[in-house]
């Protein structure tokens, strides 16, 4: 058991020796690492937590059932177009649970009918979810209805890409807020989770977040103005909303809207070719472009409007301070503008287009970034939020750094008085022990939470059992009368399969702690897992080696007793 | 050469199994105890288990630069008229800091309950005001501490369940039942010294939890293979003498090891921040607690059980496989 053969003593050298060097650059500051550190050596540094640098994190979750339902309208009317345009008659266009139902007039065109309604599935985007197939479902019914529905693969692409748009849409808002680095990442099928270390007014956040804006392009009334009908009567599906530059002038537009800004998938600013002026050139995707492309055919020299709801939004009093219900809650307003009403100068038949509305280039830019931005594609609500003042987190740091001192030097007083000279191969093992723990976190670029400086600490009371238990055999081997030699020997053999054992029940309580857990908690888990697998090895080949080095150095063949 | 202070008293035997009745019976008090508490009061689950929002708060330097003192009747009479419900507010270890605590709000209107909680969050920043840092805040809506509670309760299952089948495929089975009615043991009373203490319980307990459940196990574990080793080398001996012979044993390393783990989670508790103080007094108290029932309480139950008393077939490879190590 104490012989090492040289291989074996290079690889534990090395193994420690890598673990040095990927832990140095923590100690580091960032101009050596830069300047004279060596660029061949692994630099990572571990990085910290929000809990430790202050930040917020916030969870926020997507409206899957506006999702839902602002498709199954848009479907109602992609039904009537395509029957419409066939010139197939139909009665009882309506919708049961998530299904649109027809019923057409003429029963012997229901093939057709078919046929036509067909052309509205999409394929789906990705086969590896749901197998080939159609984001929805053209079947015939009972009762000689004609059903489309959403599949469940469609909807969940519908939701993904949501999400992602979404994702874009928080990005682009929370960079205009400049200096800072958010991770903005999805998780599970309708959650989207913001991090920005550093920034902890969630306020802020969540007004950028929470602006709910969505974009829509409607036809304008022809012939009666906004002013008109206030005075008379508002038109059937028609509404009024307030210009953006001068908002006592109205428009009166149509709903519902031709094409949604979800449809859009680009928006530019930039100059007309002709006049020079600012104008902004956007980009729809196929559906949209087909749309759009026939009602601008039918309406050219006639004005669209290009509307941008922004959801509920706090009332400003004239001073600027934020209005309050009498009850005290904060007063809000739906608010609902005409971004621009152009007139189509010529049909736009390839998808894309210009606006141009009299704006300056700073205008055009801004609403090129709304156009593109502005559009959230549901409403998003915060469910979970946890923020963490820069203050307190380089006090957690503190806090940590006075435990891991305080904690380290109580057990090395301890194992020190318990096993003597021993008691130091077993701090040399601990110290071991966390290098490597510190050295394979930066290098696989795991994140430092306070839970994790926990789990570091628990480590070091934890990692000396491994040294208490091949000890305390040792000196029961003795007392039983063994030479020392030999009850080295039969303590370093006889402590390895309890040692074994009692390490992976531990270790099956991290795994379970990283699948399930979250955030800090998988911080602690990564700890006390890498922990488990430090502790066996420096019990096993670094304490064994230091214990064998010391007593190859005896001189006489008959060692003393080392316990 | 130093070679350390053994100062354990090795030639004593302490008569642990003639006395086991008495221990089991403090435990098994201790165990009803617990469930009683658990089941007519509950744990003070924190926010992540039960929605709401938490803040801590530190009262602003004064102009000397001497820390602030936060007064909690006022920061109280600010919050009550908010109209939020239960509002507790703890003082903490420095006069300037205290946790503010709001309890999950019901929906206004046709406003969603998540809706609920962030407008409550607004109102408590607001009324703060300028004199007050807000140090940490947590707003948890009832999806996300639905889920939490529901990952909480899988973890520790799982958690169990591994362990009962790690021992069972390395042991027998009567050691895996035994193990794990001294885990359940262990965690049942560290959660009713939570509940009869009042204190949160949320996400970083059950992390202790966990924990804990690996380090109770690992200090039986310990006892156990000692039992299965003795098991093979005493064919003969009464089965109490070699459990109490094998307790006897271990238990100067059972004591070493839980007083560095008690070095160590001690001074997290000592020295940590707010965040991570119900973390340590977890372990603290789980630590005793794995100490006491892997001593006291588990080679009772395996006695009970009873265990299987011919290992030649294995004692022979084991035999095999020293035989074979150089």
């Amino acid at each position: 058991m104490l012989h090492f053969s040289r291989t074996k003593i290079i690889f534990v050298a090395l193994v420690c020796l890598w673990g040095v060097v990927a832990a140095l650059p923590n100690f580091l500051s960032e101009a050596t690492l830069k300047d004279i550190w060596p660029g061949f050596l692994p630099n990572k540094q571990l990085s910290l937590g929000l809990d430790l640098k202050g930040g917020a994190h916030l969870l926020v979750q997507m409206d899957s059932e506006e999702l839902r339902k602002d498709w199954l309208k848009s479907l109602r009317g992609d039904v009537r177009k395509q029957l419409i345009d066939a010139k197939i008659r139909y009665k009882g266009l309506g919708q049961v649970g998530d299904v649109v139902r027809v019923k057409l007039v003429n029963e012997a065109k229901t093939e057709e009918g078919l046929t036509r309604l067909r052309l509205i599935r999409q394929p789906l985007g990705n086969t590896l979810v749901g197998g080939s197939g159609y984001d929805v479902d053209v079947r015939r019914g009972s009762d000689g209805f004609l059903e489309v529905a959403p599949t469940s693969a469609g909807m969940q692409q519908r939701i993904s890409n949501a999400s992602s748009a979404a994702i874009e849409v928080i990005r682009r808002r929370i960079d205009a807020l400049g200096n800072v680095e958010p991770s903005i990442v999805r998780q599970g099928l309708d959650r989207i989770l913001v991090q920005v270390p550093g920034f902890d007014d969630t306020e802020k956040l969540k007004e950028l977040i929470g602006q709910t804006a969505r974009l829509t392009f409607h036809s304008v009334h022809d012939n009666v103005t906004a002013a008109e009908a206030r005075e008379s009567l508002i038109p059937l599906s028609y509404v009024i909303h307030p210009d953006a530059e001068d908002p006592n002038y109205e428009h009166l537009l149509k709903e519902p809207p031709i094409v949604y800004g979800e449809d859009l998938v680009d928006a530019q600013p930039g100059f007309d070719q002709d006049t020079n002026e600012p104008i902004i050139s956007f980009r729809f995707n196929q559906k949209a472009a087909r749309i759009f492309a026939e009602f601008s055919s039918k309406n050219v020299g006639r004005p669209f409007a290009i509307v941008l709801d922004n959801g509920d939004v706090e009332v400003k009093n004239s001073d600027g301070t934020v209005a309050k219900n009498p009850d005290g809650t904060v007063k809000k307003k739906r608010d609902v503008v005409v971004l621009s009403a152009p007139v189509i100068r010529e049909p736009i038949l390839g998808g894309s287009g210009q606006i141009s509305g009299n704006f300056s280039v700073e205008e055009a830019n801004k609403l090129a970034v709304q156009v593109r931005s502005g559009a959230l594609p549901t409403t998003l609500t915060i469910v979970e939020e946890r923020t963490v003042g820069p203050s307190l987190g380089a006090d957690s740091v503190e806090g940590g750094r006075l435990a891991a001192m305080v904690g380290g030097f109580g057990v090395a007083a301890f194992m020190l008085f318990a096993y003597g000279f021993f008691g130091l191969f077993a701090l040399l093992a601990v110290i071991v022990n966390l290098v490597l723990i510190v050295g394979t976190m930066s290098a696989i670029g795991s994140t430092l939470t306070l839970p994790g400086i926990a789990g570091l600490i628990l480590t070091i009371g934890m990692a000396v059992d491994a040294n208490v238990l091949i000890y305390e055999r040792i000196r029961e081997e003795m007392r039983n009368g063994k030479q020392p030699i030999s009850a080295i020997d039969g303590g370093f053999s006889r402590a390895f399969a309890t040692i074994i054992d009692s390490n992976l029940t531990t270790l099956i309580a991290g795994i379970v702690m990283f699948w399930l857990g979250s955030g800090p908690i998988r911080g602690f888990a990564v700890t006390l897992s890498l922990g488990i697998f430090a502790t066996v090895f420096t019990a096993f080949l670094v304490t064994r080696l230091l214990v064998s080095l010391w007593v190859a150095r005896q001189k006489t063949r008959k060692i003393p007793a080392p316990l | 050469m130093f070679k350390g202070v053994d100062f354990w008293p090795h030639n004593r035997v302490f008569p642990i199994m003639d006395v086991r009745r008495y221990f089991v019976l403090a435990s098994v008090a201790l165990f009803l105890g617990s469930v009683a508490m658990l089941s007519t009061q509950g744990l003070n689950f924190g926010i992540d288990f039960k929605g709401g929002s938490l803040f801590e708060v530190q009262a602003k330097a004064q102009s000397g630069g001497a820390a602030g003192v936060i007064d909690i009747s006022e920061l109280r009479s600010k919050l009550s008229g908010l109209g939020l419900g239960d509002i507790q507010i703890q003082e903490l270890d420095q006069p300037s800091d205290a946790l503010i605590r709001i309890e999950q709000q019901a929906p206004q209107g046709d406003e969603s309950t998540e809706r609920a909680q962030q407008n409550a969050a607004t109102k408590v920043r607001e009324a703060l005001g300028g004199e007050i840092n807000i140090r940490r805040t947590e707003v948890v809506g009832p999806a996300v501490s639905g889920e939490l509670k529901w990952a909480g309760i899988t973890a520790v299952m799982f958690a169990v369940f591994g362990i009962l089948f790690y021992i069972w495929f390395r042991f027998e089975w009567q050691f895996a039942i035994a193990a794990i009615l001294a885990l359940v043991h262990d965690i049942t009373i560290t959660l009713g010294v939570f509940c009869v203490l009042g204190l949160d319980f949320g996400l970083s307990e059950v992390a202790a939890l966990l924990t804990l459940a690996g380090y109770s196990i690992n200090d039986t574990v310990v006892v156990f293979d000692r039992i299965r080793e003795n098991l093979r080398r005493y064919k003969k001996m009464a089965l109490e003498k070699l459990m109490n012979q094998s307790i006897n044993e271990t238990m100067s390393r059972t004591v070493v090891t839980s007083v560095t783990t008690l070095i160590a989670v001690g001074s997290i508790y000592v020295f940590g921040t707010e965040v991570i103080k119900g973390f340590a007094f977890a372990m603290i108290f789980g630590i005793l607690i794995g100490t006491w029932s892997s001593i006291f309480v588990a080679s009772p139950f395996l006695m009970w059980i009873g265990v299987k008393r011919d290992w030649s077939g294995l004692a022979k490879s084991e035999k095999d496989i020293v035989m074979a190590r150089p």
